[in-house]
């Protein structure tokens, strides 16, 4: 089979199984409600409470799963590819310690207003995302114009490192009701309570997506090697450029929605590449449409598991992904 | 019946104690409820140095700050010849540490609302402050007794009880759950806690389990003196895309700030006080 009718395969495959599941995740939580009740608009929107669960709590989590789990899962796989390393994950480089430590210290400095009424800790994380990226990027082209990816996993784990002491200092001063609140936001959560959020991190996802959709056949040529890549006609130091911004982006925008959620960086292209193969041309959108499918699907049992309960989603991304992806990686030896 | 022994149980929990047993003279206090309590029975002239988190009485701002849960600072600690240290039970490392160094330890863990009086009481014999000790904690179960009995006959509201979320939004709400100082206290203040089939002492309230427990009243607390009517219409909207909640309905959302609220210390009657005029603003 050709890229052309494998994609003619996977996608649809792929695509169905994502449209699915995000029909019938809102449906299901640890509240019993009645569809039949939450589309009625006889019944005034603040009596509704079957409604209010359905478009307040659930679907814009749902949504938000899907959003966060594709920008991870595409980050990952461009990753993996740009610095030729199975494990390279969208919290290797360092932008994901930096957008953590901007929502370490909006929690720290008790900031209450954000900025167009989103709330301050999704912005500072955001803000600290983009730090982050800029110093990465600056780092790795300053000691030739082009974008080494030597220095840019060197920096990029050690400025890691640099924010993850500096995330632990803030914690350390901090008080402790302030240091319960930060713990837990490293955990992650999609309990998003409004579509805001979403439709403010949607454009930036998007863009991130857009930019990934040039790398496909760059990063085929690029895992064989950088010589190899320029020799085929890739500009390399352009898609080695995108490849790190758009995964950056992807990843601020997700981290700055839902905390770190783990994880799905790594498992779901390394699940995706033992379904449909190493092609990117492949990988890169059955990645995005599984990243969207695995998280919500995890966030689901998070929340229903244990009710009234909750879990942290990534307790359970690690928990269901690990063994599954052993699994087939055992299947396929 | 039932809450005189809980009190003795948790005296005798809370009395698990190495060392000497003649009155301490120089007091190390890693625990604010225990400093405050300490205080409140009269010895507050022999703390001699208290943990980064102190705040109250006011009289604890001039002394030596000698770490806290996860960081103590032994070596300070040994330094200043204390002859107690009040620590947390999980304070495992410290507590080797200090029956090394021959330094006597009285050992603290939350054990609800009846732990507090029996730590009074548990304290005052360690320190010898027995009687002082005694009064302060009859009086607290007195006007725990009393507030009960006001309360007893009064129409419950089912009430949510935050003590922690992100400002401006509706995440990462922490609630208490149906175990814990705040819970007895909101019973005792004549509410319902939502939460109370939740045996855990805080729980992670999605806006979900909000919808579906449909609280009659949201009470927030908040450790700051922020004046509270300012930060209430502030916060307000925050919580008014749950509309159904009849709390966010009937507007009945307050905040209580101040630390009796969240110090399980010799001030929870007045906590309790606070959430019972909220609650029952007639009664």
């Amino acid at each position: 089979m050709n890229v052309r009718q494998r994609l003619a395969v996977v996608v649809p495959g792929f695509g169905g199984v994502t449209a699915l599941v995000l029909l019938i995740a809102p449906t299901l939580g640890s509240t019993p409600i009645s569809l039949s009740n939450v589309f009625d608009t006889s019944i005034p929107w603040a009596d509704n409470v079957d409604a209010q669960i359905f478009f307040v709590a659930r679907l814009p989590r749902v949504l938000a799963g899907a959003l966060v789990g594709s920008a991870l899962a595409a980050a990952g796989v461009v990753l993996q590819a740009l610095l030729r390393n199975p494990l390279a994950t969208p919290f290797t480089l360092g932008v994901s310690a930096s957008a953590a430590l901007g929502a370490m210290l909006a929690i720290a400095f008790d900031l209450d207003v954000g900025i167009l009424g989103a709330a301050a800790v999704p912005v500072a994380s955001f803000v600290g995302s983009l730090v982050g990226t800029a110093m990465v990027y600056l780092l790795a082209t300053r000691v030739n114009k082009a974008l080494s990816t030597n220095v840019l996993l060197l920096a990029g784990v050690t400025l890691n490192t640099f924010f993850s002491a500096l995330i632990t200092f803030v914690q350390y001063l901090i008080d402790f009701a302030d240091w319960y609140r930060t713990a837990r936001w490293l955990l992650g959560n999609l309990d998003v309570s409004s579509f805001n959020p979403i439709l403010a991190s949607m454009p930036l996802v998007g863009v991130s997506l857009a930019m990934v959709a040039l790398l496909p056949r760059a990063l085929n040529l690029l895992t064989l090697g950088e010589d190899v890549a320029a020799a085929r006609g890739v500009d390399v130091g352009r898609a080695q450029r995108i490849a790190f911004l758009s995964a950056s982006f992807a990843t601020g925008a997700a981290i700055s929605l839902a905390g770190p959620i783990g994880f799905i960086g790594v498992v779901v292209p390394h699940l995706v590449r033992l379904l449909v193969g190493s092609d990117h041309r492949v990988v890169l959108p059955a990645s995005i449409l599984f990243g969207a499918t695995f998280l919500v699907i995890c966030d689901l049992i998070a929340r229903t598991v244990m009710a009234p309960i909750e879990l942290p989603v990534g307790i359970v991304t690690a928990l269901v992904g690990g063994p599954v992806f052993i699994w087939l990686l055992v299947r396929k030896a | 019946m039932n809450h005189t022994l809980l009190s003795i149980a948790a005296a005798c929990l809370t009395m698990a104690t190495a060392g000497t047993t003649q009155p301490a003279q120089r007091i190390v206090s890693l625990v604010p409820a225990l400093t405050e309590m300490v205080f409140a029975i009269g010895a507050g002239d022999r703390v001699i140095a208290v943990s980064s988190f102190d705040e109250d009485p006011p009289a604890v701002k001039n002394l030596p700050r000698v770490g806290a849960l996860l960081d103590p600072d032994v070596e300070r600690i040994i330094a200043m010849r204390a002859d107690l240290v009040l620590l947390y039970g999980s304070q495992t490392d410290l507590m080797t540490q200090l029956q090394r160094a021959a330094i006597p330890y009285y050992e603290y863990r939350h054990a609800g609302l009846a732990g507090v009086t029996g730590t009074i009481r548990a304290l005052g014999q360690r320190i010898g402050q027995e009687k002082q000790a005694e009064a302060l904690a009859a009086g607290i179960d007195r006007r725990f007794a009393a507030l009960r009995q006001r309360t007893a006959s009064l129409q419950k509201p089912r009430t949510l009880l935050v003590f922690s979320r992100e400002r401006g939004s509706l995440r990462n709400i922490y609630a208490s759950g149906g175990r814990g100082f705040l819970h007895d206290m909101l019973e005792a203040a004549g509410g319902v806690n939502i939460f109370a089939d939740i045996q855990m002492e805080s729980v992670q309230a999605s806006s979900e389990l909000i919808l579906a427990r449909a609280p009659e009243v949201i009470l927030e607390l908040r450790s700051t003196d922020i004046p509270p009517e300012a930060e209430r219409i502030a916060e307000m909207g925050a919580w008014k895309v749950l509309a159904s909640v009849p709390a966010v309905r009937n507007d009945r959302l307050y905040f209580l700030p101040g630390r009796s609220l969240v110090v399980p210390g010799p001030n929870v009657g007045e906590g309790a006080e606070a959430m019972r005029r909220v609650l029952h603003p007639r009664q």
